[in-house]
């Protein structure tokens, strides 16, 4: 039957149009090929403060995104956020005493880790923990700062 | 006072009657799996009459959609200097919420009315008792084909829908309003999870495509077999369908994002 | 309850026995009896709303009887789960009075489906099953035309194709002359003539033509007000003085049966 063929070729164009759309929103949209799957190796990092950072943050080296927070907890002994990083396996080669900070991208954006090498020759192993870190800015203590120098007459502000 | 609490009562017992009868007949239907599968053709079928044809006004109506989303949300978050943003908030608008409902709501007005009419029409002229006296059970037949053709489209719309949608934040912000090519997609990479947002926008959309042909499929085969009783089925159809989308976002946003 | 020694109506095929059947308060059928007797063409005959079409719908088992037993074949209807009553239905074939043909499938296909839906036949020996069932009725010419496109009578009987397609043993034919042209009217009486005589089929025809209904009908019942008012052959029926068979057979306005949907007297209505 012609009539029905055409009707399963125009069904099939339809089903691969959202097929289609599928695949865009899940490569061109979010990142199928992102981190966050399997691969890769858990480095652990504690911080007094880690201001708003959230699981599944970037972790980012020299701007580049490396891996991502997998996990968020607390130390009850040492009364620390401890965030578990999980670094992709290709950046396999990260020395043992890199620094670990949390920024905030631009002065709404989201907050992600970023890591400062060392000069170490040993790199990090799976549930290594990094010792070198600083916390995050809070934005409230960034304002208060700013308005405390602005009262003493200071013209600069630390952001 | 005494006739009012009367209505009421008369009113939710009727309701209530009703969302049984849906359920059983929903049995029924499911019944009718088997059929399908043995059968694509009569599933294909459908799919051409809720998914092909429902095609314009879902593209359409996500190019504008994403279009407004960009120019309102380039004019939100200009004034914060975060226009770099904009992909994230195109993106996540349309995929958790503004995909699946819009398009669902679409989908209740093209398609799930269409069905409750055609399906009504088939009773009030006597097509499904007629099947029924030749031994072909219209819930397998008729109701079980229509019912998996919509719950398979509409995520496929809901998709495209979103899809077009992003097109149309890019051609506004990046196109008209000059937002950084580079930061519109990074941005939005970054922040868009496949998990988090794109399946649970999936995950909706299949849920109101539930929904929505389900309500549709029920009111045809419950109506009055009247011209009258069609007209009201299918309003009936929109309605309840859109509340019932509407509910079903909230508690499903509710279930997915809450952190 | 008079026959049933009736030497036609032993080995009856349907057996209806204190049959009962309300729609709302109304009694549509109140304690009716009768039976159908095998490889014969039965008349059911009464006034419009008498339930006739009704009666077909209990047969077939789409109504269930609020009390009494239909039996058919044998087996008893209202006892029977949802399979068994398919199984049953695929021996049985109806004419509806609409011809609720399906509207989306053109003529060829409307007969096909049954054929399609229940036996796995090749492309081919379907194609000639329908085009010989349309030939029967006169319209292998239209076979692709949609139903929207038929006339009424045209539509009936492409109906009547549909309803002998699988061959069934038995057809219930709810008024099959209304809307035919003297030439087709006389073609389809005997084409129901002949399906009973050569396929040794059963046949129940529901029909207001008593003319028509008397000249192929083997057996007579005329149903009012939810009774059975008269039964025999049409021979028996023209001599009757049964004044509800009188009024009927020769369509007398006054008599038992009334014209009038039962209902307040006109003047009380009319406020008077
Ligand atoms: N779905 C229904 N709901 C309520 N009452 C109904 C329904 N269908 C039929 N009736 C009533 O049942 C009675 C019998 O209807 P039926 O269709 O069997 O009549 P009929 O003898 O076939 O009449 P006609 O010769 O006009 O076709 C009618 O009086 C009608 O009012
Ligand atoms: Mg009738």
């Amino acid at each position: 039957m012609v009539e029905y063929r055409k009707i399963e070729i125009l069904v099939g164009a339809f089903v691969f149009a959202g097929l289609l759309a599928l695949t865009i929103l899940a490569m061109k949209v979010s990142n199928l090929t992102d981190f966050g799957g399997g691969d890769g190796y858990e480095v652990k990092a504690k911080f007094d403060n880690i201001g708003g950072l959230k699981v599944r943050a970037p972790v980012k080296m020299a701007g580049v995104q490396i891996g991502r927070v997998a996990a968020i907890g607390f130390d009850n002994k040492t009364f620390q956020a401890v965030a578990v990083m999980k670094i992709d396996r290709k950046f396999n080669a990260i020395p043992k005493d890199t620094a670990a900070k949390i920024y905030t991208a631009g002065l709404l954006g989201e907050q992600y880790i970023s890591l400062e090498p060392g000069g170490d020759e040993e790199s990090l192993k799976d549930g290594d923990t990094i010792v070198l870190t600083s916390n995050a800015v809070v934005l409230e203590q960034v304002i208060s700062q700013f308005l405390y120098s602005k009262a003493a007459g200071d013209d600069k502000s630390g952001s | 006072m005494l006739d009012l609490l009367q209505e009421l009562g008369r009113w939710s017992l009727k309701g209530l009657q009703r969302l049984g009868r849906s359920n059983v007949f929903m049995l029924y239907v499911l019944g009718g799996i088997p059929m399908c599968v043995r059968r694509p053709r009569l599933v294909i079928t459908q799919m051409f009459a809720v998914g092909v044809l429902s095609i314009l006004i879902i593209f359409v109506s996500g190019l504008f959609v994403g279009m407004v989303l960009g120019l309102q949300g380039y004019n939100t978050l200009v004034d914060f200097g975060a226009e770099e943003s904009l992909g994230v908030l195109v993106a996540l608008s349309l995929v958790r919420e503004l995909g699946p409902v819009v398009s669902a709501l679409l989908f209740a007005g093209r398609a799930g009315s269409a069905l409750t009419a055609e399906i009504g029409l088939m009773k009030a002229t006597e097509q499904l008792s007629a099947m029924e006296m030749m031994a072909v059970d219209p819930l397998h037949r008729v109701i079980a084909p229509r019912l998996l053709a919509g719950i398979i489209a509409m995520p496929l719309l809901a998709a495209i829908f979103s899809a077009v949608g992003v097109f149309g934040g890019y051609l506004v912000g990046v196109g008209m309003l000059g937002v950084d090519d580079g930061a519109f997609w990074a941005q939005m990479q970054a922040s868009v999870e496949i998990r988090e947002d794109i399946l649970n926008g999936v995950i909706k959309s299949l849920v109101f495509g539930v929904a929505v042909t389900w309500i549709a499929v029920f009111e045809g085969y419950d109506t009055l077999p009247t011209s009258e009783g069609i007209g009201r089925a299918t309003t009936r159809t929109v309605v309840n369908s859109s509340l019932a989308v509407l509910a079903f976002d909230f508690i499903l946003t509710a279930l997915m994002f809450n952190k | 309850m008079i026959s049933s020694h009736d030497p036609v109506l032993e080995n009856a095929l349907v057996k209806v026995r204190g049959l009962t059947f309300r729609r709302g308060e109304r009694a549509i059928f109140d304690d009716v009896s009768l039976e159908i007797p095998r490889g014969k063409i039965t008349a059911v005959m009464g006034p419009s709303g008498c339930g006739k079409t009704t009666l077909l719908r209990l047969i077939g088992g789409q109504l269930r009887p609020a009390s009494g037993y239909l039996v058919v074949d044998g087996a008893e209807i209202t006892a029977m789960s949802r399979a068994e009553l398919m199984q049953l239905r695929k021996r049985m074939g109806m004419l509806f009075q609409s011809g609720a043909l399906l509207t989306d499938l053109n003529v060829f296909e409307n007969v096909a489906f049954p054929l399609r839906e229940h036996t796995t036949l090749p492309e081919s020996m379907i194609r000639d099953l329908v085009l010989m069932k349309l030939e029967a009725v006169g319209l292998r010419g239209a076979r692709n035309l949609l139903p929207s496109e038929l006339s009424g009578g045209m539509a009936r009987r492409v109906a009547l194709a549909r309803a002998i397609a699988l061959d069934p043993m038995m057809i219930m034919y709810d008024e099959p002359f209304t809307g035919q042209d003297p030439i087709s009217m006389g073609v389809l009486v005997r084409l129901i003539k002949l399906m009973n005589d050569t396929l040794g089929l059963t046949s129940i025809v529901v029909s207001h033509d008593i003319h028509e209904a008397l000249a192929i009908a083997d057996y007579v019942y005329i149903l009012s007000a939810g009774k059975v008012v008269g039964r025999g052959s049409p021979a028996d029926l023209s001599q009757t003085d049964n004044p509800w068979v009188r009024q009927f057979v020769q369509a007398l306005p006054d008599g038992p049966v009334h014209f009038h949907y039962p209902g307040a007297a006109f003047a009380e209505d009319l406020r008077l």
